[in-house]
Formats: structure tokens, sequence, C-alpha cells
């Protein structure tokens, strides 16, 4: 008996917070606390000694912690709630501070304000157009949210058009809603996309490692055939290249991407270049 | 204490069944799990402990029918399909089990007004049969990308006629065992979410079987660990 308390005891120091400066770039799993990098000097484990009383406590010498998805602050705990890779963004200037994400590979999406996504026309209602975008209910369209629409002039969206454009409203309490122009009204690549084409689903950690700024995927991809290519948060991806078979070739290297490694990658990259 | 987990491992030698996976202070049957692999759902995760085997998969936050709709949190829905036949009553109220743990774990109130699924398929019954189903529920939600509280996990402690406590029972011993108990344990504090028993069993039993599944749960969490750091290794 005395031993099984003994072994509990110790598996709960094992589990005791780390610094999530050590963890960076690591797999943390739900129910993890985090440490801030100033929490680490001032109460680290075990010591959680009395601090001095400080006036400017409020006032952040060390610049700003934000928390990001997969993450949550109980009291001034940062608590991990999904498994994924710990990622960390040094903020603009100074140091410290910064954003905190844990990315995670799942393929529901959530929906998130300013986010460009896909999504597919379900049903017209008077003034609104109902958008699936892949969340847990549909999104709202307005008409009048399209480059140089008016009450007049209507935009021509049917049922079962595909849909690029923005999340203006999106959080858990309301029903999201979506615009195809920007804040100055012009359309910047949104709107209803044309046709033919093909759209497939991959998992979200795909769709956010092909847009990051210095993704080699994509530049490759470019290199094999012209194409034309939207890329939306929600994990949808519609591709049209020149002929049927190109535009194939070209959604089952995207879907094949999420297993392979780099150099698998070039192989299979560079034998198609001489087909 | 030790001593009867030590005797049990020797038990397990001679019959042939496979050792526990760590070392010999461990009793646990062998574990494997897999994850993602279900194209459809959001989240899925097969796990085996020894012969037994359950396929769980996740769908959400996903749309609710407006009748189940929770105005302040995800409506959770668990379905636990058998090998054969119809679910009857023992799966409705294993079900039931199965859905409270979850709902102490999983923070609903991110997604209010949503559905979260777990349909649990049975493959294979060879005793510890809810044990396994809570670890594949566990697993598959971690997949799925349910924000959560902690990790969960089912440990199932049988007693023998003469008072041998015995971690993850196979069938044949569940049916000879005095009583069998099932405990749900999270990953933070390894505190009790759910204990479900069968049998008579006294008062020290209790606490005894619940300190032996507190020091096997150490051993799922870290198997937890490292197959989830192995899924994470790819990208």
């Amino acid at each position: 008996m005395a031993a099984a308390a003994a072994v509990v005891a110790e598996s709960l120091a094992g589990y005791r917070a780390r610094a999530a400066r050590a963890v960076l770039e690591q797999v943390v799993l739900p129910g993890e606390e985090l440490l801030l990098p100033e929490q680490e000097d001032g109460e680290g484990p075990g010591g959680t000694g009395e601090r001095p009383l400080r006036l400017n406590a409020g006032a952040r010498s060390r610049g700003r912690v934000v928390c990001g998805p997969g993450l949550r602050r109980c009291g001034d705990r940062l608590l991990v709630t999904k498994c994924g890779r710990l990622r960390h963004k040094e903020p603009g200037s100074g140091s410290g501070g910064g954003v905190y994400w844990v990315d995670s590979q799942q393929k529901r999406y959530v929906p998130v304000k300013g986010d460009h996504v896909i999504g597919i026309v379900t049903a017209k209602s008077g003034d609104i157009f109902k958008v699936d975008v892949g969340g847990s209910e549909p999104a709202s369209l307005s008409y009048l949210a399209f480059e140089g629409a008016t009450k007049r002039n209507r935009p021509n969206v049917q049922v079962g058009d595909l849909i690029y454009g923005q999340f203006v409203v999106a959080n858990k309490d309301m029903e999201p809603e979506m615009v195809c122009i920007d804040s100055c009204g012009r359309a910047c690549g949104m709107g209803v996309i044309g046709q033919d084409g093909l759209l497939f689903k991959v998992t979200l950690g795909l769709i956010r490692r092909l847009l990051a700024p210095d993704c080699e995927i994509l530049q490759e991809v470019g290199k094999l055939y012209p194409l034309e290519i939207v890329f939306g948060m929600n994990g949808r991806i519609w591709v049209k290249a020149k002929t049927i078979q190109q535009t194939l070739i070209l959604a089952n290297i995207l879907e094949a991407c999420e297993h392979m490694t780099a150099d698998q990658r070039k192989q299979i990259f560079s034998r198609l270049a001489e087909s | 204490m030790e001593g009867t987990m030590q005797t049990e491992t020797t038990i397990r030698a001679e019959s042939g069944i496979e050792s526990g996976p760590r070392g010999p202070s461990c009793s646990l049957r062998h574990f494997a799990c897999e994850q993602n692999l279900l194209s459809r759902p959001d989240g899925s995760a097969s796990f085996l402990q020894g012969d037994t085997s359950v396929l769980a998969g996740v769908y959400g936050p996903a749309e609710v029918k407006v009748s189940k709709e929770i105005f302040n949190k995800a409506t959770l829905e668990v379905t636990l399909r058998p090998k054969i036949g119809l679910p009857g009553v023992a799966e409705k109220s294993r079900e039931r089990l199965i859905r409270n743990t979850c709902e102490a774990v999983v923070l609903g109130a991110l997604h209010p007004r949503t559905s979260i699924t777990v349909v649990l398929q049975v493959v294979s019954d060879a005793g510890s049969l809810l044990a396994c189903c809570l670890n594949a529920a566990c697993m598959a939600l971690v997949d799925a990308g349910v924000p959560m509280r902690a990790l969960f996990c089912g440990v199932t402690c049988a007693l023998d006629s003469d008072g041998t406590l015995l971690l993850d029972p196979t069938a044949k011993q569940e049916k000879e065992a005095r009583a069998v108990l099932t405990f749900a344990l999270d990953s933070v504090e390894r505190k009790l979410l759910m204990s479900t028993t069968k049998g008579l069993y006294s008062d020290a039993e209790l606490q005894q079987c619940l300190a032996a599944a507190q020091a096997a749960s150490q051993h799922v969490f870290r198997f937890y660990r490292e197959s989830l750091q192995r899924r994470y290794s790819k990208s």
C-alpha cells in the first residue's frame, strides 16, 4: 500500500508544470501546465514563496503573452487543452512575451474571425445566403457583401456554388458571418469560384503548412504545371489546371504531402517533372 | 501489495499470456494504439489491451439537433456498438458511464450549441472491455482535437475468491473473480472520475484496488504520451 502511494507521489512530481521555453516545438498533452518565462525565476517548481507585493505588477515589463489555440488561462496558470506541438512567436518589439499556441492535426474546422475559407452555398433565403464552411453551423453571407453589389444589382450566386470569403463575425455564441469584400469594398480575389476545378479536403495542419510564407511545396507545385489554386483555412483546397488529368495529379500530390518527408516529396516531384 | 502484484505476474507468465509491457512491476496486458485510421470521422483511434480491441470515432464539434441543443455547452453523445447484434441494456449502461467520464474532462463550454459524438465499436472482447472503451474514447477525443481539461484512462481490477488482486483481467479471470471494479482516472491529479463495481468486496479492498489502479494509470498515461509523440514525430 505504502509502495503504491509512493509511486503515485513520484508520478505527480513528474507531472509538475514545465517551463514553456523548455518544451517549445515538443509535443504537449491536454492537462499539462506551462510556466511562462517570468514565472520561471519567481515561482519556479516548488518555490511558491511569498513574493513582495508590487504596485506596478500590472505594468508589464516583459511584454504581453498571448494565448493561442490549444491553450487556456486559469487564474495565472497556463494550461494545455489540445495535443500537438507547442509553438512560439516572438513579438515584433522587445524580448519576452509573444504568442504561444499548440499546432495540432485536427480535421474539424472552428470558425475564426479574419480567416479566409471556401464555403458551399446551401440555401438562398431572402437577402442572405447560407454557406457551409465545415463548422458546427452554416455561416451567413449577405448578398450586399460582394464587390459592386447593390440592392438593384444582385450578385449571381446559385445554390451549390463555391464561395471564397472571409469571416467578419466568428465567435462561439453567434452565427458566423462571411463577406466577400475587404474593408475598402474590393473583392481582393474573394467571391464566387468559377466553374470546373476540383475541391478536396485535407487536414487543417496541412493547410497551415501550405500557407506558411516559406512553403517549399507550393513553389515546387508551381513549377510542375500552370495552375489556379485556392486554399481555405477550413481545410478545403480548390485546384484547376489545364486538363483534368493535371488537376487530378495536383490534387493527389497535395493530399499525399500530409504524410511525406521532404526527401520523399522531392523524389516524387523530380519523377513527375521527367514524365 | 507489491507481493500480490509480483505473484500475479508469474501466474500470467506460466499461463502463456503476454506479460506486462513494461517490466515485472506492471501487470497490465500489452497495449497498442493507432490513431487517425478512419478517414470520415474527425478523430479516430483503435485501442488494444491484450486481445480486447475497441475502435472509436469522434465527430465534433458538429451540428446539433435542436431538441438536443444545450445553450451553454456542447452536447456529448456516446454510442457503443457490440460486436454482434443490437446494443442492449448493458451497452446503454456502459455508454452512460463513458459519457459521464468524457463530460468531466471535455471543455464543452468552449463550443456551445454543438454536438460531440463518440462512437465505439467493440472489435473483440477478451476482458476489461469498459477500460479499453475508455482508453479508445480518450485517444479518439485527443485525435479529434476536442479541448480537454486532462486526459483520462480506464483500469479494471478483479478480486479473486482468496482476495488476490488482478489488474486488467481477461474474460476468464473476470468470470472467476469475486468482484470486478473499473475506475476512470484523470491525468493531472490522478483523481477518480468514474467507478463501477460488480460483486462483493470490503472497504479496504476497494482502497487497495484504487491504489493499484492509480499506479497502473501511470503506465497507461506514459503509453499515451509515447504513442502521441510517435504520431507527431512524422510532421
